[in-house]
């Protein structure tokens, strides 16, 4: 399984990387490489030019930056796993990240790697979903900011321009003392879920829901906010009766289906995983349900 | 396509070549450099046969080309083998029948020595989870976590027996 | 004299290479002016092949070649790849062509080869191979296959059905009349594969001075692998040596010969070049011989008490598109039922059917797990609706061991009447039941629940004949360096045969192990040979080894004794050195005996004494050897998910005598680990096109470290009475009753819930499917 012909490139600056994916015919990306390289061993995918970002420092970098934790794309993921400002600021990122793969493919996954390769099941962009990530995106016609729901158009879809890259993405930072919460069902440990549920809950006082994000992945054919879940739990008190109800919602998901998991199973995951991410999410926040 | 030059530091030693971009680095260490310790058996990353340590950590070296190891320091099995004897973690895994068939148990070794590195007293658990990315089809795994947790204390022990 | 090497835990000589990354496998093999190969492989599951056009493909720069059968020499062009299994039962035994002329049968069917300098540039050219099909209907399903009107597997077959066996003893109407009760189960499994680390690979390379055809191939018989190919080249086997080297797992699959096996080495004949074909991981999921894919319904018959009367039913099993090992598997299937236990009467049909498919061979367990799954299924069954324990009822079935040899009434595939020479099961049944506390469970179930917990325990038993034939020869020789030298046609994949028979011949010759060099695998060191399969290598050529040594050691002693003017009791063997225990203790090494040994130019040697102190055995054993076990799964099931984690394991072992328990221990610890990947994991799917869907690791799922709990293991030993050593087989008992095992866990585990499952694996999804049936999320979400 040897992959076709291709020639490398390998810019050291973000203009640079932007120029040659501008100018290259049949070109794409290679930032991990953990999801690219596969399919070009199989030929699943054929490209004429590959360009390796990995040397572009632009593209690295974390700070917090007015409220919003700012990761440059080439992050990788073990470097995310590693971080104390993830750990403090965005904990459902940190615990996310755990599950994100193997050890050896996270010393190479990168974050905006993940993104833009958009599996359904991945973790990274599911996360992104829940905080209303906002996705800075990179080309020759300078950088736009695109909110993550309108980044992510469908199966393994995202509107990135042919000749554009992620440069990175922002997370808002949640109120500390908020909750998160984090299930997902895998057959084995690190692979892609079947469904996997991230919640965050800002509760405020009388335990009463000043804010919360339920976001589902593995189920849809994109990353899914589960709005109705929300609408339910939102300015009301959460206990465990308000969670099942909310969870419950999580059956109105339009389900993909493979040999891996049917549809109807799929949505029943997301139900429970859902209850167990908001319970989580809730202990958290300091709620005993 | 035209070919590259390249040059990576293979278990200390450098060595540069030209090859074609889509030469994997697996089969750089394998055919170029005849290390072949490493082994294939999947060429889509998931069987961790192929793990090498680019840069201290652990990848999979059928997922990157070897242009694009191109200034990195990388280690294999072989690195990890004295010029006499065995290791300490090697000698664990010949204790405690850590292998049968030998193909996967390079990229165990490589996984662990991070592992260990990283986490000097790891639980058993910390040890089965550290080795998901290495499939193995022979041993059933018992005598890897065996071996991994023997050598652990052997090197806390400082002993290098 | 005590043992001093045989039953120890004797670390494995092959360890310090392989742990050192200098294994040599077929890949690490170098060879001057080296090609590569890439096959083109069928995209249908079934199609006429009309033409193959490599033009554009041969003009490649750094291709050499494009073959296609018709570039191939005779016989191989046209005769198909002998089948070496016959069978009267088998209406057509049909195999393939190296490469496909006319029609191909299966996904990935190989039909031409390209040659080039590197495999990236053969995989380039390969794809520029324009292959035209006419595409024919196409029977993915075993069940579909029989029917009227199914599709055909193979065009000029009228029928699927390939073969079709009763096996019967007893009064089986009259059992099933008599019966107090009588349950009926339809139980399945699901195909999967050996799927061992190491794919396939061969190496093939011509000398013209010598016409020695010498193939490296990663295969578990070097032997039949030789004769084969001389077959096909229509040369004798004397002009072609097939080595096995290092070979990374071998599991069954690569017992049988391959067309890339005949292929690779008429391309190097042709070219007079080297030439290295390595299967990729996509290759081996479409090619390599799989299993289990068998339906059975059955029914059984049953006293008061629980006493089997009877079992009948139908079996069919799916052989894919060939039979290149006949119907040995459903026919051990069909024989190891009735197991452990007493049945006084037995009927099963079993029907063999051709789909489009890759052909299906022995993989660890050879068709037993499916036959004790289908056994033990029934017997869970009887004992819930008698309300009995389920280890109460197997006690009460169980075959005595005063009853042994014990007759089951059907002949084993090895030819003979299936006589289990030895055996204590309800020992062995008790030993697990132990080991695993067993008795204190319902208490430890009962605290799990308090807290919320689903767990459940399930136990299976199992008898395997192993150890078959023909044979498997050693030679030992002493070399005039002292050292010992050791060939045998047995094969290493990870069994640690190189050590096992070194510590058999080091007790007898008495030499050191480290003196000891030994040649495996090598058709050019030994002249006849089989291989590994059917857990045999340890009987087979462990008892070689014990005969051959024995008869070196006599030789030696006899040599020394006269040398050293003893009487030959009076000589020791220690250390490789021939030690009198008279006077002043004279010495004389193995080395100064075997030149001694070869005489003097022109001088008669003395009477009695033979050229050199060497000796080569085949032992032939008489029959199977049979092992058996019991096996106990303690399972925790999350019952909102479907997702089940394997707490403990537990495995009674019985396989006679035990050489060195290390590797047993580890063959047992490896065997669960295959027999958790089919009861939970491991599906091989086709659509209904016969089109494979699982063809990468991340849809056909392997266990992982978290996925196989470290097994406890306690071995009961009823030495075979059959051969020198008393040994057994040790390599497949770990997989064949786990499935069973631990389906009956999860059962139990649901037991709240009164779900019930009779198909492997048994996946979270159709767990959930069961337990929403059964009612058990009524009350939970309001959907």
């Amino acid at each position: 399984m040897k992959p076709a012909s291709f020639d490398y490139h390998a810019p050291r600056q973000l203009k640079e990387a932007a120029e040659l994916l501008a100018s290259l015919p049949n070109a794409k990306i290679l930032a991990g490489g953990q999801s690219l390289v596969p399919m070009m061993n199989f030929r699943y995918v054929i490209v004429d030019h590959l360009v390796d970002l990995g040397h572009v420092d632009d593209l690295r970098g974390l700070a917090v930056i007015d409220g919003r934790l700012r990761i440059g794309a080439m992050m990788r993921q073990r470097d995310l796993e590693l971080s104390p400002e993830i750990a403090r600021h965005c904990p459902l990122l940190a615990e996310a990240l755990r599950h994100v793969g193997h050890r050896q493919t996270r010393n190479r996954g990168t974050i905006g790697g993940s993104l833009a390769h958009a599996d359904p099941a991945a973790e990274l962009p599911a996360i992104c979903a829940a905080y209303d990530a906002v996705v800075h995106l990179a080309s020759i016609r300078g950088i736009r900011a695109v909110p993550f729901r309108e980044f992510s158009s469908g199966f393994m879809a995202t509107t990135l321009a042919p000749d554009e890259m992620i440069a990175a993405i922002e997370l808002p930072i949640w109120r500390p003392g908020h909750g998160h919460g984090f299930h997902e069902f895998a057959r084995r440990q690190g692979d892609f879920a079947l469904a996997g549920a991230a919640a965050l809950l800002d509760v405020g006082t009388g335990n009463v829901v000043r804010r919360t994000a339920l976001a589902l992945f593995g189920v849809a054919e994109q990353p899914v906010r589960v709005d109705v879940a929300e609408a339910a739990l939102t300015g009301k008190v959460i206990d465990s009766a308000a969670i099942q109800t909310a969870a419950a919602a999580a059956w109105l998901i339009e389900p993909i289906s493979d040999i891996h998991a049917g549809g109807e199973y799929r949505r029943h995951l997301a139900q429970v995983l859902s209850a167990r991410a908001l319970v989580e999410a809730a202990r958290r926040a300091g709620v005993d349900v | 396509m035209a070919k590259q030059a390249t040059r990576i530091t293979v278990n200390g030693k450098p060595h540069a070549r030209v090859v074609e971009a889509r030469l994997t680095l697996a089969d750089f260490l394998r055919h170029e450099l005849g290390l072949t310790g490493t082994h294939l058996g999947c060429e889509h990353g998931v069987c961790g046969a192929c793990t090498v340590l680019v840069d201290g950590r652990s990848a999979r070296s059928c997922l990157m080309f070897a242009v694009q190891a191109g200034g990195c320091e990388v280690t294999t099995v072989e690195g990890l083998t004295p010029e006499h004897g065995l290791s300490v973690l090697q000698q664990a895994f010949m204790d405690n029948h850590g292998l049968q068939c030998g193909f996967c148990t390079p990229g165990m070794l490589i996984t662990l020595t991070e592992l260990l590195r990283d986490n000097p007293d790891p639980t058993e658990q910390d040890v089965r989870e550290a080795l998901t990315g290495n499939l193995c089809r022979c041993t059933g795994y018992a005598g890897v976590v065996k071996a991994a947790l023997d050598a652990a204390q052997r090197l806390r022990n400082g002993s290098g027996a | 004299m005590g043992a001093k090497h045989f039953g120890a835990r004797v670390k494995r000589l092959e360890d310090p290479a392989l742990l050192a990354g200098c294994g040599r496998f077929v890949d690490d093999v170098k060879l001057p002016g080296l090609l590569h190969a890439c096959f083109v492989r069928s995209p249908h599951a079934h199609a006429m092949v009309r033409d193959i056009d490599g033009r554009a493909a041969i003009v490649m720069p750094g291709v050499h070649a494009v073959l296609t059968a018709d570039d191939l020499p005779d016989p191989m062009r046209r005769t198909p790849i002998p089948m070496l299994t016959p069978n009267p039962a088998i209406a057509v035994a049909r195999t393939q062509t190296v490469l496909a002329r006319d029609e191909v049968n299966y996904v990935g069917q190989p039909i031409a080869v390209v040659i080039a300098d590197s495999r990236y540039i053969a995989e380039d050219a390969a794809a520029a191979v324009i292959v035209n099909y006419d595409v024919l209907d196409a029977v993915a399903d075993c069940r579909a296959a029989i029917k009227d009107g199914a599709a055909r597997a193979h065009s000029d077959l009228s029928s699927n059905v390939i073969a079709r066996f009763p096996l019967a003893y007893g009064d089986i109407d009259a059992a099933f009349a008599s019966a107090a009760h009588v349950f009926e189960e339809v139980i399945w499994q699901h195909r999967g594969g050996g799927m061992a680390l190491e794919t396939r690979a061969v190496l093939a390379s011509h000398d013209p001075v010598s016409d020695v055809l010498t193939v490296w191939s990663g295969t578990q018989t070097p032997h039949l692998g030789r004769g084969m190919l001389a077959d096909l080249l229509n040369r004798d086997i004397e002009t072609v040596r097939m080595i096995a080297p290092d070979v990374g797992g071998g599991f069954g699959p690569k017992a049988i010969f391959y067309p890339e096996e005949a292929v690779i080495p008429a391309v190097a004949l042709k070219l007079g070049r080297a030439v290295k074909w390595i299967e990729d991981r996509r290759e081996h999921f479409l090619c390599a011989t799989q299993e289990r894919d068998q339906y059975w319904s059955m029914a059984i018959a049953v006293d008061a008490g629980g006493r089997i009367l009877g079992l009948r039913g139908r079996m069919l099993h799916d052989s894919g598109a060939f039979v290149p090992w006949g119907i040995i598997m459903p026919y051990i299937a069909a024989v190891t039922v009735p197991g452990p236990y007493v049945v006084p009467a037995y009927r099963l049909e079993t029907i063999v059917v051709l789909t489009n498919k890759v052909p299906t061979t022995p993989v660890r367990g050879a068709g037993r797990p499916q036959a004790v799954f289908a056994m033990e299924r029934l017997l869970d069954r009887v004992a819930r609706e008698l309300q009995l324990d389920r280890a109460e009822v197997r006690r009460r079935n169980f075959i005595q061991p005063e009853q042994m040899p014990y007759a089951v009434g059907l002949l084993f595939r090895d030819g003979k009447p299936l006589v289990y020479d030895s055996g204590d099961y309800p020992k062995g049944q008790q030993a697990a039941l132990t080991l695993a506390r067993y008795e204190g469970f319902r208490g430890r179930q009962r605290a799990a629940l308090d807290q919320g917990r689903l767990i459940g325990i399930g136990l299976g038993n199992y008898v395997e004949g192993t150890g078959l034939g023909p044979f498997e020869g050693v030679t030992v020789r002493v070399l005039p360096s002292g050292k010992v030298a050791v060939a045998t046609g047995a094969t290493n994949q990870g069994q640690g045969i190189r050590t096992t028979l070194s510590q058999i011949v080091a007790e007898q010759v008495g030499c050191r192990i480290d003196d000891i060099v030994m040649t495996i695998g090598d058709t050019g060191a030994i002249a006849q040979g089989v291989g590994a399969f059917a857990s045999r290598q340890a009987v087979n050529a462990g008892c070689s080894a014990q005969i051959a040594g024995q008869a070196v050691r006599t030789q030696i002693i006899a040599l020394a004794a006269r040398t050293l003017g003893v009487n030959e009791s009076d000589i020791d063997l220690e250390d490789g050195q021939a030690i009198a225990a008279a006077g002043n203790k004279p010495t004389i090494p193995f080395g100064d005996l075997a030149r001694l040994a070869q005489g003097s130019p022109g001088v008669s040697l003395p009477v009695g004494q033979a050229a050199g102190l060497e000796h080569t055995a085949y032992y032939t054993p008489s029959q199977a050897a049979y092992c058996s076990g019991t096996h106990v799964a303690e399972v925790e099931v999350d019952h909102m998910t479907g997702g089940v984690k394997v707490l403990n394991y537990t495995v009674a072992h019985d396989s006679g005598r035990v050489i060195n328990p290390l590797i047993v221990d580890g063959q047992v610890q490896g065997g669960v680990a295959h027999g958790i990947g089919n009861a939970l994991l491991e599906w091989m799917q086709y659509d209904d096109n016969a089109q494979p869907l699982t063809t990468t690791f991340a849809d056909y799922l392997l266990p992982m470290a978290t996925d196989v709990p470290t097994c406890a293991i306690a071995h009961v030993e009823t030495v075979n009475p059959l051969n020198p050593l008393g040994v057994k087989g040790a390599g497949e008992g770990g997989t064949i009753p786990a499935p069973a095992a631990i389906i009956a866990a999860i059962e139990d585990a649901l037991s709240p819930f009164n779900v019930h499952f009779a198909e492997t694996p048994l996946t979270p999804e159709r767990i959930v499917a069961a337990l929403r049936a059964a009612g058990a999320y009524e009350r939970l979400f309001a959907a």
